[in-house]
């Protein structure tokens, strides 16, 4: 309290006195949007997955009811197939999350070196050609993905001169992992990993892998994506100075040590961005899926982010649909934390740290 | 301290203007002429909004009011926005498979006794738009499943008039008939309301009363009786034929049979003029004929504003000359007991849907239903490899689940 006071006396007196409410009138107009279509809305929507509200009139009015945590209960402990949905959901965008962000990034990371070289003809050619994807709507993309995804598309027109008989993309649920397993003869799960397990979805089918639809999906997305990411880490590469360059090259450095050494470490703040947009991009993905239909593919191309719109919109099941994007919400921002921690600098070059570097 | 202030100030002023936002309008005046009334609907093509248009302006003229319609690119979330902003619209396409969740939500006027041509629909059609008990909306036009035959592929299979099946087995017969290596025999939607004719055709069913009754040996024969078809190559889903749906697969002429309702007559007008076919009424199975209605009905949103005004468009639109107009505009039935016999000698070539209307059944819609019944459309898709009980006791714990959940 007394340090407020001190505070206060400090604001109030001189010649900076009145700056305090100036400086709030300027904010205002930030403030009032911040709070309009930002604040309320999802205090609105925290509401809304406590509320057993069906989307009729307002989420206040006095026929809604409060039901604690039931919404969530629902989606994760009681089992059903609520629950069961959203397990799925989960287990879906976690393949789509752990094959796109890595190599999105190796991807976009390599080309962004690629288009970088000096030596290379026709630069600004391939940097507005693997930019490309990345301006384009992703609805189109899908489309156009469609045609070329069919049983006898494009796509498999390549491979089937290869004498290699492609799956009908799009409409087939064979999980990845599954289909390898069945090469080996194992096609039936064993004991425990036949049991429900975690979100009432079995061992066996956390481990199927994406299956042949989502996996389309994430050539798709890398296709879109890369394109993006490449300009952010082509802007840092051009920041790293020649001099470093020369300098590596006196220590006697390979190409590869350089860039190892050199190109990754300098890098290290636009890989933490690229890494933390691609992770939340990933875990959010839904017009995709919405275009496809979302239930197609034995459901395995559902996602929480495309369940939270089906359960509400469809089903009238509004506080189930804002329970799955509050715990999206609060999972994104637990990886987003990880990863920052996996990625900070630790040891004897703690001091840069310390410098703002990260 | 004097943030957090701020904030609360600004909070509590920036929820005064959303919930006014939510407060309904008030609105007077008559009831009758100078109204602006609203349609939202589901339409499947140019053909059907202009026809709905031109009906809607044909009432508006002569009462005094303005109509405007305008069609969903997605209706039922359309609906949902319109609802949840307290903004519905003032009619619109009540779709089948959602009536039930919409009314047990208290979302629709349950006006429909209050029509003066109330006791004209048919039967079935009151018993789909009913809930608990009460009669809620008038059904717009409706729709039976039929067999479609491309005459072409029949004739050069050597079949005749003599042939056109009438039991599972003559369909087996036939189907094997028709398929060559381009061609398959039969096709369908790979989903509930196609797959559960038969299962009623077999003499199952889903729901008895507050019971799930899915697992049943009827249900379990349909199943295995489509595996039968699967297994001979005469069954593949449009899926498998790269089209979008049975219609497709027909016109593409990669199936000779499809199962499909009479909207088919305006997709091969569109798309393939030039394919030859008739509608048949639907093979009966081992427990007799059935096949699956389906019906919008005229949603109007409880408490409207505008109800008197609205109640008269919908007794215009629902009248059997304007019935008659729409199905000549885009191949319905009318939906009452005179407009679908005038509609069956006015169109010959469709009398197949109506005769289905003996048979005829509402598919399965109860409130929360849609849910089990997705899961189970998803499942559908290991038809051709999974052991039939399996597909159906996840239905069956999925379906009584929601059913103990609406009967509370």
């Amino acid at each position: 309290m007394a340090n407020t006071a001190a505070v206060r006396t400090r604001r109030g007196g001189g010649i900076r006195r009145g700056e305090a409410r100036a400086g709030w009138l300027f904010v205002a107009p930030a403030v009032v949007i911040t709070l309009v279509f930002l604040v309320i809305p999802i205090m609105l929507a925290l509401w809304v997955s406590f509320s057993d509200w069906n989307g009729f009139q307002s989420p206040l009015n006095p026929r809604v009811n409060f039901v604690g945590l039931e919404n969530y209960a629902a989606i994760t402990v009681d089992s059903g197939l609520d629950q069961k949905n959203f397990g799925i959901s989960v287990r879906n965008n976690l393949y789509y999350v752990l094959f796109v962000v890595p190599l999105q990034t190796i991807i976009a990371l390599l080309l962004a070196v690629q288009v970088n070289r000096a030596v290379l003809r026709g630069r600004g050619y391939f940097r507005t050609a693997f930019y490309f994807p990345s301006v384009t709507s992703t609805v189109a993309i899908v489309i156009v993905f469609q045609f070329l995804f069919t049983a006898s598309g494009a796509v498999n027109a390549v491979i089937g001169a290869f004498g290699i008989d492609g799956p009908d993309w799009f409409n087939d649920s064979t999980g990845v992992f599954h289909g390898l397993l069945s090469v080996v003869g194992i096609t039936q799960p064993s004991g425990l990993l036949a049991e429900p397990g975690f979100l009432g979805i079995s061992g066996w089918e956390w481990l199927a892998g994406p299956s042949v639809a989502m996996s389309s999906l994430i050539m798709l997305a890398i296709f879109t994506t890369s394109g993006t990411f490449m300009l952010l880490f082509l802007a840092a590469l051009q920041s790293i100075g020649a001099e470093i360059d020369e300098a590596a090259l006196m220590d006697g450095a390979g190409p590869a040590r350089k860039f190892f050494s050199i190109t990754i470490p300098m890098l290290r703040p636009t890989l933490f961005t690229v890494l933390t947009l691609g992770l939340i991009g990933s875990w959010q993905v839904f017009d995709q899926i919405y275009v496809l239909g979302g239930t197609s593919a034995g459901g395995t191309i559902s996602t929480p982010a495309y369940l939270a719109y089906r359960s509400s919109f469809v089903d009238l099941e509004w506080g189930q649909g804002a329970a799955i994007a509050f715990i999206l919400f609060i999972f994104i921002i637990v990886l987003t934390l990880l990863q920052r921690w996996a990625l900070a600098e630790r040891g004897p070059r703690r001091a840069r740290k310390k410098a703002g570097l990260l | 301290m004097r943030t957090s202030q701020w904030s609360a100030v600004a909070l509590a002023a920036g929820l005064v203007v959303t919930l006014a936002a939510c407060a309904p309008a008030e609105e007077g005046g008559d009831v009758q002429t100078g109204q602006d009334l609203t349609i939202l609907i589901g339409s499947s093509g140019e053909a059907e909004t202009t026809a709905v248009q031109a009906a809607a302006d044909a009432w508006a003229t002569e009462t005094g009011n303005t109509v405007e319609v305008i069609a969903a690119s997605d209706l039922v979330q359309q609906l949902g926005q319109g609802f949840s902003g307290n903004n519905p619209p003032d009619l619109f396409y009540m779709p089948w498979d959602q009536f039930q969740t919409y009314a047990a939500q208290g979302f629709l006027e349950p006006y429909a006794d209050d029509l003066a041509n109330t006791a004209d629909f048919l039967p079935a059609l009151r018993d789909q738009f009913s809930y608990d008990g009460q009669f809620y909306c008038a059904p717009k036009d409706f729709s039976t499943l039929g067999l479609q035959i491309n005459l072409d592929a029949w004739e050069a299979a050597g079949l005749t008039d003599a042939d056109i099946p009438t039991d599972w087995d003559q369909l087996a017969t036939v189907a094997a008939a028709l398929t060559t290596p381009d061609q398959v025999g039969l096709s369908m939607g790979r989903e509930y309301a196609r797959v559960g004719v038969f299962m009623n055709q077999a003499g199952g069913t889903l729901v008895d009363g507050a019971t799930a009754v899915a697992d049943s040996a009827e249900n379990a024969e349909a199943l295995d009786y489509l595996q039968g078809l699967i297994a001979d190559g005469s069954l593949k889903f449009p899926q498998e034929l790269e089209a979008g749906w049975g219609g497709e697969a027909f016109g593409l002429g990669k199936a000779a049979m499809v199962i499909e309702g009479p909207w088919i007559n305006g997709a091969m007008r569109n798309d393939f003029p030039d394919r030859k076919f008739i509608s048949v009424e639907l093979p009966a199975g081992p427990g007799g004929p059935s096949t699956f209605a389906f019906s919008n009905c005229w949603g109007m949103p409880v408490g409207s504003e505008t109800r008197d005004a609205t109640l008269d468009l919908i007794e215009f639109l629902t009248s059997d000359e304007q019935q008659l107009a729409f199905a000549e505009a885009f191949g319905v039935i009318p939906s009452t007991e005179s407009g679908s016999a005038a509609y069956a000698a006015q169109f010959p070539e469709n009398a197949a849907f109506v005769a289905g209307v003996a048979s005829a059944v509402s598919p399965v819609a109860f409130s929360g239903a849609a849910a089990a019944l997705a899961d189970f459309n998803t499942q559908l898709e290991q038809i051709g490899s999974a052991d039939p009980s399996a597909l159906l006791n996840s239905l069956q714990v999925n379906l009584q689940a929601a059913l103990d959940e609406a009967n509370g």
